[in-house]
């Protein structure tokens, strides 16, 4: 993603000055490169999994070195998800692949399910490297380059299991009370966050169906380039002619595979990411409603409560910090987001119509070479709908 | 395959008045030998066959309308069907105005009628196919449905390509019952009737034994029916395969049609990218629309490789009738021989072979001399009579070889040139395909490049 494009956009007005945050200490140019591959698979007594392997190159000086190789499994970034959108409730923390497939095959080491999970999971990395506070987080530092030993070490410290039981209790009592007084801008915020949801599945949807309907036009359509080179075995002066038709039919047969893979391999990938970005989203609205809510009920408490108000005043006073501190990161991670999904979106659908106007084109110079070998009779044929 | 083009311009039709090569042909006499003949004016029939010169220079026909009607079958139960109109046309000089001269309703029924007719009158003709009775071969989107207005209008088509065969063919156009279908509405099917062809025609069952049993066949024929049977089984499996590629294609064009919904709903919560996806998700509709004219266009090529997919069943009928003929022929021989070798063995009194004859003599007796004059003179007419027949035969083979095969090759040359123009405009119509897919694609990039 190109941070360079981005610009503040928030009102210049001296006042939300003080609260805006600048990114304008993002490095103009990239200096954490990440990359994930080489999967492996491992078999214990208790259980099998796959590993994969996690290359970061980085000229940061607060790394120890340039380079790092680690091994980490699905789990691990599962973990890490978790710690960013913890110590980062209202950033826009990116989408990890599904934990497996429900539908369909269930086959979790078939193939192609680990190498669409491996780029999920390798753009994941990356789109927390280009964002501008997430790539300083310290247990995405401690992701990227603790031994794999030291890794399970490190998860254990944090947040004990009691005080997550705690807060989750607390939560699920906020969630039912609910948030009053949601800003007009979250409203609008959440309510297109439910359409583009929708849309984003829909588009994923359509998207898979049309890889199945070209899927079986392919499987058909091998077949009938050989049919009319089988007849040109039965001919004499024709021979030529059907050959020639069954030897064009087969290149465009090609043409069609390729296109499909194209499909497959790059807008089916990017819709998806979006579908799982709608869940994130939800997820970062619904956390933003927490902390205003845990701020309304503390309110509420100071208003009804006569004793301790001076603790509950400082508590009140905090909480409005924190919420302000939410809805400003929400806000400016918000604009970043809309513009690197208009970009990943709009350049995928672009470059999915670019195969196609080149499958067409391939196909076109196919038949047109054919005709060019006919062309004693096809000299005779009026030249149709010539542009 | 080594004939030479045959004149079209004579008619071939069997000549009685030729010199013979060999008077006591055997079965071997009758294979592929070519009898020198002089043109002879006569038909079938002197009644079946008509001054007027129907080839399609004069005239011309075509099929323009098709009609439902109702009325009352055989079995007087009412009946729907669907009656078209033939015009016939002529033109008096060459880009000349044509002028309509004859106007008339039929049938498919009576069609058939007369393609029957056609069939037993000039079995050495490979008579022009009917378009089909029942669709066969349809992708899901097509009707059939004989009722269907687009199979009507497919069928229409193939009816006036019948009609032109016919008129375009030197020996078929001046035929009289074809002349009556086209100008005389009332009473033909009474006219086609009374010739009476139907008796003349051969019976299935003989002509089933004849195929099995025929010993020296004309290789070229045998060769033909292979290749008929070969062409018949490949057309129809490419038929199958491009009626299942169709279906395939329609849908993948059609799902992109979703994406033309989904676009403009989700245009509608966008700002900036509103209007891109608006103009995005039209792209999308023309694309999914625009596989109902390609398709439309496929499947007139289809009708084309029907076509001769019917046409290998009527080079199949001349291989029959050939084998038909041969196998008389032959039986005709070898009866004509055993006689022959019976009159010897009553001449010379050696038995050479088995013979009831033979053996009644030998258990109750020889026969006196007179009895055996009388017989043997009997075979010896048989005999002269044979004879003539075997000539009458034989001739009528090589003359029905010479001319067969003289219109399997104008066939042949008719089918290449035609199946080469489909082949060619199939390929046509697959880049105007290509052309409009580069076209709408290109706008649905530059649609997303400037969103």
């Amino acid at each position: 993603m190109d941070m360079n494009s981005l610009s503040p956009t928030m009102p210049t007005s001296p006042l939300s000055m003080i609260n805006q945050v600048k990114f304008e200490d993002e490095p103009d140019l990239k200096d954490l490169f990440i990359t994930v591959d080489d999967p492996e698979s491992h078999v214990t007594t208790l259980e099998t999994f796959v590993t994969y392997r996690v290359a970061t190159q980085t000229s940061r000086g607060e790394f120890d070195s340039s380079e790092f190789e680690v091994r980490r499994r699905y789990q691990d970034f599962l973990w890490l998800k978790g710690r960013l959108e913890e110590a980062h409730p209202t950033l826009i923390v990116p989408p990890l692949p599904e934990k497996f497939v429900v539908k369909g095959v269930v086959e979790r080491f078939n193939d192609s399910f680990i190498e669409t999970r491996r780029r999920a999971l390798s753009t994941f990395l990356t789109r927390v490297a280009d964002h501008p506070t997430l790539t300083f987080s310290a247990d995405f530092k401690v992701f990227l380059t603790a031994p794999d030993g030291e890794l399970s070490a490190h998860k254990k410290q944090g947040p004990g299991l009691l005080s997550k039981v705690g807060r989750t209790v607390r939560a699920a009592a906020l969630a039912l009370r609910g948030v009053r007084g949601r800003p007009e801008e979250f409203e609008a915020m959440s309510g297109f966050i439910e359409a583009f949801s929708q849309k984003m599945g829909l588009l994923d949807k359509v998207s898979q169906r049309i890889c199945k309907e070209e899927r079986e036009y392919v499987d058909e359509m091998k077949e009938l380039g050989p049919t009319h080179a089988l007849w040109a075995e039965l001919e004499d002066d024709l021979a030529d002619t059907l050959g020639g038709v069954a030897s064009c039919l087969d290149r465009c047969c090609q043409a069609t595979e390729r296109r499909l893979r194209g499909l497959a391999e790059a807008l089916l990938p990017v819709l998806h990411e979006y579908v799982l970005y709608g869940e994130m989203l939800t997820g970062v609205m619904k956390r933003r409603d927490h902390i205003q809510a845990e701020l309304e009920s503390k309110v509420e408490a100071l208003t009804y409560k006569k004793a301790d108000t001076e603790l509950l005043r400082e508590e009140v006073g905090k909480l409005e910090d924190k919420l302000e501190c939410a809805n400003t990161a929400l806000r400016a991670d918000w604009e970043r987001w809309r513009q690197s999904m208009r970009l990943d979106l709009t350049s995928a659908f672009a470059a999915s119509a670019e195969r196609n106007v080149r499958y067409y084109e391939q196909c076109l110079a196919t038949w047109e070479s054919f005709l060019a070998t006919q062309s004693d009779l096809y000299a005779k044929e009026p030249p149709e709908d010539k542009p | 395959m080594e004939q030479a083009a045959p004149d079209l311009e004579r008619p071939l039709q069997p000549a009685p008045l030729e010199p013979l090569g060999h008077p006591d042909a055997g079965p071997e006499a009758a294979v592929g030998e070519e009898a020198e003949g002089a043109p002879d004016e006569e038909g079938p029939g002197d009644r079946t066959m008509t001054e007027n010169n129907f080839c399609l220079k004069k005239i011309e026909i075509s099929v323009s309308e098709a009609e439902k009607r109702t009325g009352r079958n055989a079995m007087n139960m009412q009946e729907t069907y669907t009656a078209y109109l033939v015009e016939t046309r002529s033109v008096e000089h060459i880009d000349g105005p044509s002028v309509l001269t004859d106007s008339l309703w039929r049938r498919y029924s009576e069609f058939e009628l007369l393609r029957n007719y056609l069939l037993v009158y000039y079995p050495h003709i490979v008579v022009p196919p009917l378009p089909e009775k029942r669709a066969e071969f349809v992708w899901h989107k097509l009707s059939a449905d004989n009722m269907d207005p687009d199979f009507v209008e497919r069928r229409r088509i193939g009816l006036e390509n019948f009609l032109l065969r016919v008129a375009s063919h030197p020996i078929l156009c001046r035929d009289k019952i074809f002349y009556l279908f086209l100008t005389q509405e009332g009473n033909w099917k009474e006219i086609v009737n009374e010739t009476g062809f139907q008796l003349k025609a051969d019976s299935r069952l003989k002509a089933l034994n004849a195929t099995f049993r025929v010993k020296n066949p004309d290789k070229r024929f045998t060769e033909l029916k292979h290749y008929s049977d070969e062409l018949q089984s490949v057309i129809s499996h490419l038929l199958r395969v491009r009626a299942r590629v169709a279906d395939r294609l329609y849908g993948v064009y059609k799902v992109h049609g979703n994406y033309g919904r989904v676009f403009s709903e989700w245009s509608a919560i966008e700002k900036e990218m509103g209007d891109g996806l608006q103009s995005a998700g039209h792209h999308m509709d023309v694309y999914a629309s625009s596989i109902d004219d390609i398709l439309e266009d496929e499947e007139h090529y289809a009708d084309q490789l029907k076509e001769y997919l019917f046409y290998a069943e009527a080079l199949r009928a001349v291989c029959r009738k050939h084998e038909l003929m041969q196998y008389d022929l032959e039986m005709a021989a070898q009866d004509l021989a055993s006689k022959k070798q019976q009159c010897e063995e009553l001449a010379t009194g050696t038995v050479r072979t088995f013979s009831l004859k033979g053996m009644t003599t030998k258990l109750f007796g020889q026969e006196t001399p007179e009895q055996r004059e009388s017989r043997i003179k009997v075979l010896e007419e048989q005999i002269s009579e044979g004879e003539q027949q075997l000539k009458a035969k034989n001739l009528e083979g090589r003359e029905f070889v010479k001319n067969a095969w003289a219109d399997i090759e104008r066939f042949k040359e008719q089918k290449n040139r035609d199946l080469k123009e489909a082949l060619i405009s199939y390929a046509v119509m697959q880049i105007s395909m290509c052309k409009k897919g580069i076209q709408v694609w290109t706008n649905a990039k530059e649609c997303f490049s400037k969103m």
